[in-house]
């Protein structure tokens, strides 16, 4: 089954622990990996249930290209990293 | 009064307390590196809470049931499926661009008054979200996101417009008039049901001749309204300083005051509606106090006369800029704290006259609030 981890920093704010999924892009993968995690799903997605602009997204290595759809496909042994982008002070 | 402030910084929701020996101390430090942007003391139910801007992660609150001693997350106010403002960028045809709404900051929250669980809460961009079960769960007020008016206000500073002032009328908490960066003034009289802008008189000097009296485009940068006496308001506003004696059914504008009519904070008297304090800045392009010299100026007249004070603020050159929620005032009127963009925090004991240093070396301050009980 894929992997969706989340990076470590989520875990002072959220329990965020990596969870195996089942689906065919970065989308259902997400779903899936926020399912029953309502608090969770805030840090990432915002009210209009889009990537918040400073979370990224990696698949097997590769940051994904469709940001607002996620369409992105994923393999059945994918990994799923949701990373933060640098910034900030 | 109160023996205890909260401090809304860049890396966290500070507490202090007042020692028995008269020191204001660091009691509690709370969401270490967190920016929290406001917090309320409720002293209805005795909760506290703290707003989070997490920047990559989004806003957040959480709430305290023990006096900050355990936190826990509820939900943060909502923006629903499909709503949308206006992107500051037209389409090609002149049309509005509209964008999604979704929360950015937390940038007001009130108690509702003598119904005990209501609370308000003012957002960027510009919602209001109204809780009637101590902050569980959130409603945007719609009859005000619904106002076309809406599609005029405009980011000031910030990108998107945001609701920064919240004054529910202790005598009746159907009567709420909230300030809008930049959509003016508003006010309801049936808890939120219906609204009328009430901006008549603020004057906007950034705004084209025939515009400047526009009353929903107005960015007042801070509203206060005296709790003794409703009808009686004051703004901060870019633009300069205005105050109110008849319910802001019309604004009067104040000039000719030294050293400067710009600034953001501004805080009145409980008791006392002539008296009312003021931290001015050098207007617009330069946000610093006048000549670099800090003061806090101060009417008890309502705004005829202000005066200067100096006492116990810095005697160097001093570049802080006091944002607008944070200089506050007690329920006595005679203590205020004040905190700055460079990590000074102040406290007065003699209702603003002399002010006493508690820090040089706090984050960048957001929000100051007295915390008073039940």
């Amino acid at each position: 089954m894929a992997v969706v981890h989340f990076t470590s920093h989520l875990q002072s704010f959220v329990n965020s622990e990596p969870v195996e999924v089942v689906g065919e892009t970065v989308g259902a993968a997400l779903d899936a990996a926020l399912a029953g995690r309502d608090q969770l799903r805030t840090y990432i997605l915002d009210d209009q249930n889009r990537l918040r602009r400073h979370v990224m997204i990696f698949v097997d290595g590769q940051m994904i290209v469709d940001r607002l759809g996620l369409s992105d496909p994923i393999k059945i042994s994918s990994e799923i990293y949701v990373m933060q982008a640098l910034s900030g002070g | 009064m109160s023996n205890t402030i909260h401090v809304s910084s860049r890396k966290g929701l500070f507490t202090l307390k007042r020692s028995a020996a008269g020191n204001w101390e660091i009691a509690d430090l709370a969401f270490l590196a967190s920016p929290v942007t406001m917090s309320l003391a409720d002293p209805r139910t005795g909760n506290w809470y703290a707003a989070l801007e997490l920047g990559h992660f989004g806003a957040h609150l959480h709430r305290s049931s023990d006096q900050g001693k355990t936190w826990t997350e509820v939900a943060a106010p909502k923006f629903p499926e499909g709503a949308t403002l206006p992107d500051r960028m037209p389409q090609a045809d002149g049309s509005p661009n509209m964008k999604p709404a979704a929360l950015k900051e937390i940038w007001s929250l009130e108690t509702g008054g003598s119904d005990n669980r209501t609370l308000w809460c003012g957002t960027i961009p510009g919602g209001l979200f109204r809780s009637d079960d101590a902050g569980d769960s959130w409603q945007l007020v719609d009859s005000l996101w619904n106002r076309e008016e809406r599609m005029k206000w405009f980011g000031g500073g910030k990108d998107d417009p945001g609701i920064h002032s919240i004054a529910v009328d202790p005598n009746d908490p159907q009567h709420v008039i909230i300030a809008v960066s930049c959509g003016g003034a508003w006010q309801t009289r049936d808890g939120g049901a219906s609204w009328n802008c009430c901006s008549t008189g603020l004057r906007a000097e950034y705004m084209p001749p025939e515009e400047a009296y526009n009353p929903v485009i107005q960015d007042p940068h801070r509203m206060v309204a005296c709790p003794a006496n409703f009808d009686h308001l004051w703004i901060q506003h870019h633009n300069g300083m205005f105050h109110s004696t008849n319910g802001c059914e019309s604004w009067e504008e104040i000039t000719d005051v030294d050293p400067a009519v710009f600034g953001f904070a501004v805080a009145v008297h409980p008791h006392d509606p002539a008296t009312a304090w003021f931290v001015p800045a050098t207007k617009d392009e330069f946000r610093i106090p006048k000549d670099a010299r800090f003061v806090v100026t101060k009417t008890t007249d309502g705004g005829k006369s202000f005066r200067q004070i100096t006492a116990g603020l810095p005697t160097d050159k001093a570049y802080d800029i006091v944002f607008r929620h944070a200089l506050d005032v007690d329920n006595t009127g005679e203590r205020l704290a004040m905190g700055s963009t460079t990590g000074n925090l102040w406290v007065s004991e003699d209702g603003g006259e002399s002010w006493q240093s508690v820090s040089n070396n706090m984050p960048p301050i957001y929000a100051v609030r007295f915390v008073h009980e039940g």
